[in-house]
């Protein structure tokens, strides 16, 4: 307990300068620590998440992003021995505490795998998952779901008439929109997005980053990525961790051309990594 | 940092021997091991296919007639009959003894071996015995005359001679006057009205006492409700009187017929001549068929061949199941493993699901897997035992008591039958299925899962919805082994209701039309209780191996078709990338 008491007067607290949504915060993050077992993954992050904005999340790898990220929608919860402590709202709301409802807070946040993972059935059936759950039977609501997520990732052209095939004959790029879909088909106020590109081709890449741009006005997106490029052209703040610690969160532009701090402007740079 | 790296990197390739890199070790390459692996695999195979077809041939050729041999022995003695196999053996001295000088020369010029042939002679009644050796040396003479004949009767096993004469409406006529096609003609007749007979006698008559058991069964019910002199009682037994008085009109009609056809079937006789000049008189009836055998031609063999067969897949069996059919048996077989399935597939399913999706994985539940592994080592007749105690005695006699109280002391449920046999299976078997449906459940990919609770589905509808269609081919698996496993399984069933004839099948035409309370017969059993439980063990080899061979083939019948459901399942995940 010294150690970490310790630990805590000697972290640097972050360099924040990120820039304020006019709509307010939607989620506010205090003092967060997570501990794998006996191992601490996150050390004291402090931050805002701006209504309507991008957020990126950036640092190398074993920085504690994902995790971060995974926090957020509590997928977290699914490992053993982990334990927490500091604060997580949602609108107000805490993530963490007892009385909260984990599924009713994973319907307002959709969220995005590292790796395509459409379900073994059609494409119909995949973007109806969410009202699936929620018993919703309709076929009217489900049909102009099916339409609005699919026209939302930019999968109608492509996928309209072939509704009703199995979604794991599509490629890699369109078994990612497809899975954005699914995950807008819910009408969450959160996109959750874990390195969404990171197992697609340069083309796939681009036409996910044209609809993160698109999609930015309506939801809230938190992306986690590898690729600083990627964060640079889609992002309005951008949050660079490193070990377990958030470094810097600024406006994107400032951290990727003029950070306060050294390490950030290293690590931006690729002189480590 | 990085140069002392490098001089340590460069000093340990100097110590390295100078050969190193230029030829490899044949042990390296693992040739031998490869060989050795391969082997083992080719040994599995051969003795595999080596079973298959020693079964498979021996079921295949045991129902081809074959000519009868007619022999004249050294001593004057005439034996007509099949030869069934032959072997070379060491005639004894007191038998040598006897022979003459150049015969004894011979079989001492072969070590003292002579051959000899084990004949199917058949004509049990007149002989006492089916099958007879007769030594290569003994016969003076070998002749296959073309007016024998091969007749499979209704009891006492085949007859093997002549036919002599044939009697219809009180004349005899000789059989040689009588053209073939008259022949098969009264013969087809005889056996229609047999059929017919036998019919009255099996289901007519049976549907008729199966109507009045029933009203006996309902006034016992009364009784036992009002108690006994009851008005109520007294009432039913009085409506039961009238109406049993009008199935028992119904009952003599149907006696009456069936005397009738009797009488007609006693008329048409037919005297049989065995080779010695014995004769035998019997019912036209009586013959289930008869060919020539030295004379028949091909498309005939083909014919009774076909026809065997028939009858062996279609009927009931005869003379304590070492001929006729073993339809019975298939079915039974059949039902069993249906029901198996049909229990132990929620029940291993419902199990594993709870152990590794819900349950805390910690010490308990890895004592509880080991166990569950270990259930699948118990010998199988412990669970025979643990079946006839627990489902027959406990559970089925309570249901007895509650629900058939009229029946008792006879028991319904309280003793062996179909369900109970199944249940006793499924419980033999359930271990495979859990730990196939555990295997197929932690295969899952954590991102499939991942994807469902992200979008808002709670852990059950993820699992419903993703988990289990997801794991379902493995599961199949699962179900597949214990299938297999199930419907090979002997010993436990002959506690739990299999039995050696059981006529009536679990399936028929009285309420309620599924009876899983009866004993049954099983493929299993039966080639257990005619290759080791009949008087003639000879005629029961071929038997048995036709039996192996459509027990083979039910399971194989069977676990091709769960085969091609997985493989649909599985189709339908084949462009996933996990």
């Amino acid at each position: 307990m010294a150690a970490i008491a310790e630990m805590h007067s000697s972290a640097p607290a972050t360099e924040y300068h990120a820039k304020r949504g006019d709509q307010g915060p939607v989620i506010e993050v205090r003092d967060f620590n997570l501990w794998y077992g006996a191992a601490q993954a996150l050390h004291d992050i402090t931050m805002t998440i701006e209504r309507g904005l991008v957020t990126a999340l950036i640092g190398p790898s074993g920085c504690g992003k994902s995790t971060l990220l995974r926090c957020l929608n509590r997928m977290n919860d699914l490992v053993d021995g982990l334990s927490i402590r500091g604060t997580m709202l949602l609108e107000g709301q805490d993530i963490y505490d007892a009385r909260t409802d984990v599924i009713a807070l994973r319907k307002r946040m959709g969220m995005v795998f590292q790796k395509p993972n459409p379900f073994p059935m059609s494409i119909y059936e995949n973007v109806i998952y969410p009202l699936r759950v929620d018993g919703i039977r309709d076929r009217r609501i489900l049909d102009e779901t099916v339409e609005r997520a699919l026209r939302g990732a930019a999968l109608w052209e492509e996928a309209k008439d072939r509704l009703n095939e199995s979604a794991l004959g599509l490629s890699g790029g369109q078994q990612q929109r497809l899975c954005i879909a699914r995950a807008i088909a819910g009408d969450p106020e959160v996109l959750l997005m874990d390195e969404p590109c990171s197992a697609l081709d340069p083309i796939a890449t681009l036409k996910i980053e044209e609809l993160i741009d698109e999609l930015s006005g309506q939801y809230t997106i938190i992306i986690v990525t590898h690729n600083m490029q990627q964060a640079a052209r889609v992002s309005d703040n951008t949050a660079f961790m490193y070990l377990g610690r958030l470094i810097e969160y600024g406006e994107t532009e400032q951290v990727f051309t003029t950070p306060r701090l050294q390490r950030t402007l290293d690590y931006v740079t690729g002189r480590f990594g | 940092m990085n140069y002392v790296e490098r001089d340590a990197t460069r000093s340990l390739a100097e110590a390295l021997p100078r050969s190193r890199g230029r030829v490899t070790d044949i042990a390296a390459r693992g040739e031998p091991y490869t060989w050795a692996l391969g082997g083992a695999l080719a040994l599995g195979i051969v003795m595999i296919v080596g079973f298959l077809i020693l079964v498979l041939y021996n079921g295949a050729t045991t129902f081809i007639p074959k000519p009868i041999a007619v022999m004249t022995l050294a001593d004057g003695a005439v034996v007509a009959g099949e030869p069934f196999r032959s072997e070379s053996y060491r005639p004894g001295t007191a038998v040598l003894e006897k022979l003459a000088p150049e015969t004894r020369a011979r079989i001492a010029a072969n070590d003292g071996y002579a051959s000899r042939t084990l004949y199917r002679i058949g004509n049990y009644d007149i002989y006492n015995e089916d099958f007879r050796w007769v030594s290569d040396f003994e016969v003076a003479r070998i002749l296959y005359p073309a007016d024998l004949i091969y007749a499979e009767r209704l009891e006492w096993g085949p007859f093997i001679g002549r036919l002599k004469s044939v009697h219809v409406g009180g004349a005899a006529r000789e059989a040689a006057s009588i053209p073939e096609a008259e022949l098969v003609r009264l013969h087809g007749e005889a056996r229609a009205r047999w059929q017919r007979l036998r019919g009255i006698e099996r289901s007519e008559i049976g549907a008729v006492n199966h109507q009045i058991e029933r009203e006996r069964l309902a006034v016992r019910k009364a009784e036992i409700a009002h108690g006994a002199g009851s008005a109520e009682a007294r009432q039913r037994a009085a409506e039961a009187a009238t109406r049993i008085a009008g199935l028992q009109k119904e009952y003599d009609g149907l006696a009456t017929e069936a005397r009738r056809l009797r009488e007609e079937d006693r008329a048409v006789r037919v005297t049989l001549a065995a080779i010695g000049g014995e004769e035998k008189e019997l019912p036209l009836s009586a013959l289930v068929r008869f060919y020539p055998a030295n004379a028949i031609s091909l498309t005939g063999k083909a014919g009774i061949y076909l026809s065997r067969w028939w009858e062996f897949l279609s009927d009931e069996p005869r003379e304590a199941n070492t001929e006729g059919g073993v339809m019975p048996a298939i079915f039974g077989t059949f039902a069993m493993t249906l029901l198996l399935v049909i229990a132990v597939t929620p029940f291993g399913v419902i199990t594993a699901l709870y152990l590794r999706e819900y349950a805390r994985q910690g010490r308990l539940v890895s004592v509880i897997r080991i166990s569950v592994n270990n259930l699948a080592g118990v010998p199988s007749i412990v669970y025979g035992v643990f079946g006839l105690g627990f489902f027959a005695y406990v559970l089925g006699g309570s249901i007895d008591q509650l629900f058939y109280p009229e029946r008792l002391p006879n028991p319904t449920f309280g003793t062996g039958g179909l369900l109970w046999a199944s249940l006793t299976l499924a419980l033999l078997t359930v271990p495979v299925v859990i730990v196939a449906t555990e295997e197929a459940l932690a295969a899952v990919p954590r991102s499939m899962r991942e994807g469902s609770l992200a979008c808002g589905a709670s852990k059950w509808q993820t699992i419903r919805n993703i988990v289990l269609p997801r794991a379902m081919p493995g599961i199949m698996t699962g179900i597949i082994l214990a299938m297999a496993r199930g419907a090979g399984e002997v010993a436990p069933l002959m506690l739990v209701g299999v039995v050696k004839l059981a006529p009536e099948l679990p399936v028929d035409g009285f309420f309620p039309f599924v009876h899983l309370e009866r004993s049954f017969m099983h493929l299993g059993f039966h080639i257990f209780d005619v290759g080791f439980q009949s008087r003639n063990s000879e005629a029961g080899k071929p038997m048995v191996f036709v039996t192996t061979v459509l027990l083979v083939g039910l399971i194989f019948l069977m676990n091709i078709s769960a085969i091609a459901i997985r493989n649909r399942l599985k189709r339908k995940f084949a462009g996933s990338q996990f």
